[in-house]
C-alpha cells in the first residue's frame, strides 16, 4: 500500500506491506538506516525519531499509519559537514562509544529539550507546573528510555548539559 | 616492507615520549564521530545489495531433542517465502572467541532451548517472520539437564583449572582471622545494542559477508570452516560495530545461516537475530558459585586464599568462564587453592562476555576481602595495601609494573573515604541508609599477533590499514593518534580502515589487547616509514623531527610530500614474546562507591563512583576515560540488577528482552568519575601501554556490594543483590 511521509523536509512515498514498522521503513525502504533497531520492542530507544515534534520509538507504530506526517530522523538533524548543536556536542563529550544507539539518543536529546522548553514535568521535576531547571536528574530521567549498552550516559548528559548552553558543572 | 617485533625485551625507549605531534596521550575526538553522530556509520544490516532477500531464524522450542520435520511445505506455500533451510552446516552456537574453527553444527539434534533450528527466507522481512512463526516443528523430546547444582548434574573438574599451593586448611586453622563463605552470581548476558546480523553475497564461488564481528582474523577461519570452503573464498566486512562485548567474538548462527541461503538462492540474503535471539542464540556469562576461605594473621596479612567455582556450560563446549583469573597473583598469601567445576547443561552457549573470570570472580573476592577487614577490624583500603605482594606469589615472577597502591591511596583520598562510617548501617537521611565501599581492580594484560599496513601518499596524507575492528573501544582514534605521532601528520591527514578482511590481519578486539597489540603494529610500521624518509634525507631516523607534514633534520627542513612522488608503505607485524613469561603483566585500579540503600523498599542507588586505573601509556584519555566509565556501569549491573533467569523445567531464558533482563539506564548511573595514573610498562609492548577496556569492570560489582553493607549492615552473598534480598537482611 502507499503512505506519503514527509521526511526530513522531502517527501517520499512508501510502497510496502501494511506490517511494515516505520522503523523497518525507514532502514530498508527509504534507505535512511541512521534509526537503529536494537529490540524491535519499544525498550530501547536506538530508533527514537521524531514525528511531529514528538519523539517516538519507530520499532512500536506501523509505516502506515502515519500518512502525511511529519518525521525527523537523525540523518534530517544533521550532516557529517554541517553538524546539529547536539550532534557535535555528542561528538566533543564522547557521549558514545558503539554509536548504536546515538542517533536514537540525539533524536531523543533534541525532542527532549523542547519538552523541558513547553514545561513538561518528569519524575524528577519537583513542581509539576512547569519552569523546572534542567539538572543532571533531569536529564537522566528523560534520558532513561534510552539504553546505552557502552553506557556513555555520563558523558551523554554532559553533552546534552552543552547543547542546552547549561555549561559546565 | 614489513617490520617485525617480537616482545622478548622490554622497550624503554619510550619513543612516543619523544616525538613531536602531540597526539598521543591526548583527548581527542573519535575521527569516525561524525559519522555515528550523523547516522552515516553504516553497521552490519544497513547495506544491502539490490534484490536482497530476508531470513528468518527458528527456534527450538524444547531445551533437548531431535528435530524429525520441520513442516516445509505448509511455510513455502506462504506468500513471498522463497526457502526454509536446514542445513547440517547451521551452527548450533556461535564459535568461541579465538576458535579459529568451525563451533559444533547441525540443527536436528537440539542441545539447548533457543538453538537455531532453521531459517526462513522471504521477499521481505515480514514475510520471512510471518514464515518463521509459522513453521511446525515436530521434535522428539530428549531430557534436558538443567540445574547445574543438582544432585545428579554431570560435573567436570579439568586437572589443568585445578592448582594447590602449600596448606590451606592449616593456615586457616592457625590463622587469627578467617573468612569462609559461599556466594552467588548470575548469569548475565552482553546485550550489545546492535544484535547479530549478517548479509551475505555470493559471486561465483566468493562469499562477500558484511557482519557484526569483533575478530574477522578468526572469524573469518570459522565462517570458512563452517561453510567448507577456503577463507581465500571469504571477504569479511565489519567496519563499524554496536558493541559486541565478547558477545560477537566468534562467527554465530546467523552469518553461517545468511551464507548457506544466498548460495542456495542465487542472490544477497540477509539475517539479523531478533532481540531474543540474541539472549538465547549467542552466548552467556555462566552463573558462577563460589567458595572463597581467607586466612590472615593477626596483622591482617593473607596467609592463605582458597577460591573454588562451579559453572556451568553446554555439553561438548570447552570454554568455561575463569572465575579465578586473577586470584593467584592479587594478593599475598603462601598457601592457596584454586578449584574449577564445570556441570555440563542445556542451556544457552556460556562464553566470553566483558572481561570473563574477573568480571565476577573479582567482585566475589573483593566482598570476601570486606568480609576480612571486618573479622580484623582493619580499614579496607588499609587491608589491600597490606597484602599487595613484592613477586607473582604463584609464579615467583616480578611484576611488569604494578600500580595497586597508588591507586588505592590516591583513590581513598580523591573519593574521602576517610569521610565514611565505620560502623554499618549508622548513616542515615530519613529513610535512605548512605555507605562506602571499595575494591580493587585487575585484569591480566594480553598482546596478540597482529599487523596493520600504513601507506604514506604523494600528497602528504596517511592510510592506516588493519582488519582489526573497532567496538566502541575507540581503535579508529587510538590507531589514527599513533599513525599521527609517528608521522608527525595532524589527525585530519590520517585515515584510519578497520574490519575489512583484505587489509594486514590485526589482533581482533576481545581480551582487552585491541589497542596494545594492533597499536603496536601501527607504531612499528610507521617506524619503518620513518626510516625510509631519513633515507631520503639523508640523516638518522632518531635525530629526525616529523610534525605538522614537516620534516626536521638538523638545519634540513623539507615538507613531507615533497619527498614523495610514489606512495611509502610498510607493514608493522608485532608478536608476543619472552615478557610475557618473564613478568606477570597485569593492569590494576580501585573503586570507591557511595550508595543510599532505602530502609523501606531495599532498593539501592548508586549516588557516587569513583574508579582510580593504572593501563601503562594512556594513548586517549577521552576514549580511556569512557571505556573506563562503562565497565563499571557493567559492574553496576552485575551488583544490582542483571540476572538472566532460566526457567528450571526446560531452561529458556524467561527474560529474554530488554525490558526484562536490566541494564542500567541513565538514571541509574551518576557522573561516575575516573582517574586515570600515568603509567609506562615496557615489557607490554613498544607503546608501553596495556589494555583498558575490560579493567574498568573488573571487581566493579564487589565495591558497590560493600557499600550496600556499610550502608544497611546486610551482607548479600549473590549477585545482583535485588531489593529482596537486601528486604530479607534488614529483617523488621
Amino acid at each position: 500500500m502507499d503512505t506519503t511521509l514527509k521526511i526530513n523536509g522531502e517527501e517520499r512515498v512508501l510502497q510496502a506491506d501494511p506490517r511494515t514498522s516505520l522503523l523497518d521503513a525507514l532502514r530498508h525502504h527509504l534507505g535512511l538506516t541512521g534509526s537503529k533497531k536494537g529490540c524491535d520492542h519499544g525498550q530501547c530507544g536506538a530508533c527514537t525519531v521524531i514525528v511531529n515534534g514528538r519523539r517516538i520509538n519507530s520499532c512500536l507504530t506501523l509505516a502506515c499509519m502515519h500518512d502525511g506526517d511529519e518525521i525527523t530522523t537523525v540523518e534530517g538533524l544533521g550532516t557529517p559537514e554541517a553538524l546539529s548543536p547536539m550532534q557535535q556536542a555528542f561528538v566533543t563529550h564522547d557521549g558514545y562509544q558503539c554509536g548504536y544507539c546515538t542517533p536514537g539518543q540525539i533524536c531523543s536529546a533534541t525532542a527532549m529539550l523542547e519538552e523541558v522548553a513547553q514545561g513538561w514535568p518528569s519524575h524528577a521535576s519537583a513542581d509539576l507546573s512547569g519552569g523546572m531547571e534542567l539538572t543532571d536528574a533531569e536529564i537522566s530521567e528523560r534520558m532513561s528510555g534510552n539504553l546505552c549498552r557502552c553506557a556513555a550516559y555520563p558523558n551523554i548528559v554532559d553533552a546534552i548539559r552543552d547543547a542546552a548552553g547549561k555549561g559546565e558543572r | 616492507m614489513t617490520a617485525h617485533m617480537k616482545m622478548d625485551s622490554p622497550d624503554e625507549r619510550n619513543r612516543l615520549d619523544h616525538m613531536a605531534q602531540g597526539s598521543v596521550g591526548a583527548p581527542l575526538d573519535r575521527p569516525e564521530g561524525k559519522l555515528k553522530v550523523s547516522g552515516r556509520a553504516t553497521y552490519a544490516n544497513e547495506d544491502h545489495p539490490e534484490g536482497t532477500l530476508h531470513g528468518v531464524l527458528v527456534r527450538a522450542p524444547v531445551g533437548a531433542g531431535k528435530v524429525r520435520d520441520v513442516g516445509r511445505a505448509d511455510v513455502m506455500a506462504l506468500e513471498g517465502v522463497r526457502a526454509v533451510i536446514t542445513d547440517p552446516r547451521l551452527l548450533r552456537n556461535p564459535a568461541q572467541g579465538t576458535a579459529d574453527a568451525a563451533p559444533i553444527q547441525g540443527c536436528d539434534e537440539i542441545a539447548y532451548l533457543g538453538q537455531p533450528v532453521a531459517l526462513v527466507v522471504a521477499e521481505s522481512f515480514e514475510q520471512a517472520r510471518h514464515g518463521a512463526q509459522a513453521l511446525r516443528l515436530t521434535i522428539d523430546g530428549g531430557a534436558a539437564a538443567i540445574d547445574p547444582e543438582a544432585d545428579d548434574a554431570e560435573i567436570e573438574r579439568p586437572e589443568k583449572k585445578q592448582s594447590s599451593q602449600g596448606d590451606l586448611d592449616s593456615a586457616m586453622s592457625q590463622a587469627a582471622y578467617t573468612v569462609d563463605q559461599t556466594y552467588h552470581t548470575a548469569p548475565n548476558s552482553s546485550a550489545a545494542m546492535e544484535p547479530h546480523a549478517s548479509v551475505a553475497r555470493w559471486d561465483g564461488d566468493m562469499l562477500e559477508l558484511r557482519g557484526s564481528y569483533q575478530m574477522l582474523n578468526y572469524n573469518i577461519n570459522e565462517l570458512a570452516d563452517s561453510l567448507g570452503i577456503d577463507a581465500e573464498q571469504i571477504h569479511l566486512l565489519s567496519p563499524y560495530v554496536g558493541g559486541g562485548f565478547g558477545s560477537k567474538l566468534g562467527i554465530a548462527p546467523e552469518a553461517v545461516a545468511a551464507a548457506i541461503a544466498a548460495k542456495e538462492l542465487g542472490v544477497p540474503v540477509s539475517v539479523a537475530m531478533t532481540r531474543q535471539q540474541v539472549f538465547e542464540a549467542t552466548m552467556r556469562r555462566s552463573e558462577t558459585r563460589q567458595r572463597v576461605r581467607l586466612a590472615a594473621d593477626a596483622e591482617g596479612k593473607l596467609t592463605g586464599i582458597g577460591h573454588e567455582a562451579r559453572v556451568s556450560q553446554l555439553p561438548g563446549e570447552s570454554f568455561s568462564e575463569p572465575v579465578t583469573q586473577a586470584t593467584p597473583f592479587l594478593y599475598a598469601g603462601a598457601h592457596r587453592v584454586i578449584g574449577h567445576e564445570i556441570a555440563r547443561v542445556n542451556r544457552t552457549c556460556a562464553g566470553s562476555v566483558r572481561a570473563p573470570g574477573e568480571a565476577v570472580g573479582l567482585a566475589v573476592l573483593e566482598v570476601a576481602m570486606d568480609e576480612l577487614s571486618e573479622a580484623a577490624g582493619i580499614d579496607p583500603v588499609e587491608l589491600r595495601l597490606r597484602n599487595i605482594p613484592e613477586r607473582d606469589p604463584t609464579k615467583d615472577i616480578p611484576f611488569s609494573s604494578h600500580v595497586l597502591a597508588q591507586a588505592l591511596t590516591e583513590g581513598a583520598e580523591r573519593f574521602g573515604w576517610s569521610e565514611r562510617s565505620k560502623r554499618p548501617g549508622t548513616v542515615r537521611e530519613g529513610e535512605w541508609m548512605i555507605g562506602m565501599g571499595m575494591a580493587s581492580a585487575v585484569r591480566s594484560n594480553i598482546m596478540q599477533e597482529a599487523a596493520a599496513r600504513v601507506t604514506l601518499q604523494p600528497g602528504g596524507r596517511a592510510v592506516v590499514e588493519t582488519d582489526m575492528t573497532d567496538i566502541g573501544t575507540g581503535t579508529y582514534a587510538v590507531l589514527t593518534q599513533i599513525a599521527s605521532e609517528m608521522l608527525g601528520l595532524p589527525m585530519d591527514r590520517v585515515e584510519t580502515r578497520l574490519g575489512d578482511s583484505a587489509f594486514p590481519r590485526g589482533s581482533g578486539s576481545g581480551g582487552s589487547w585491541g589497542a596494545g597489540s594492533n597499536g603496536t603494529s601501527v607504531f612499528l610500521a610507521c617506524e619503518e616509514l620513518r626510516r625510509q624518509i631519513a633515507g631520503r634525507i639523508g640523516c638518522d631516523e632518531a635525530e629526525m623531527t616529523l610534525k605538522d607534514g614537516t620534516v626536521t633534520a638538523g638545519n634540513v627542513r623539507r615538507d613531507l610530500s615533497e619527498l614523495l612522488d610514489t606512495p611509502l608503505s610498510a607493514v608493522g607485524q608485532g608478536e608476543p614474546g619472552d615478557t610475557y613469561k618473564s613478568h606477570r603483566q597485569a593492569t590494576y585500579g580501585s573503586y570507591f562507591a557511595e550508595v543510599a540503600v532505602n530502609s523501606v523498599t531495599g532498593e539501592t542507588r548508586v549516588r557516587r563512583m569513583l574508579g582510580v586505573f593504572g593501563a601503562g601509556r594512556i594513548l586517549n584519555p577521552k576514549t580511556a576515560r569512557s571505556q573506563c566509565i562503562g565497565g563499571m556501569t557493567f559492574g553496576i549491573g552485575i551488583a544490582l540488577t542483571e540476572e538472566i533467569v532460566h526457567d528450571m523445567r526446560d531452561g529458556h531464558v524467561v527474560n529474554r528482552d530488554l525490558a526484562e533482563y536490566h541494564l542500567p539506564v541513565n538514571a541509574d548511573v551518576p557522573q561516575i568519575d575516573v582517574m586515570l595514573l600515568d603509567e609506562r610498562d615496557p615489557y607490554s609492548n613498544p607503546l608501553q601501554a596495556k589494555g583498558i577496556g575490560e579493567l574498568g569492570i573488573c571487581g566493579a560489582a564487589g565495591a558497590i556490594g560493600n557499600a550496600i553493607y556499610n550502608a544497611c549492615g546486610v551482607r548479600v552473598r549473590s549477585f545482583p543483590m535485588t531489593l529482596d534480598t537486601i528486604l530479607e537482611g534488614l529483617g523488621d
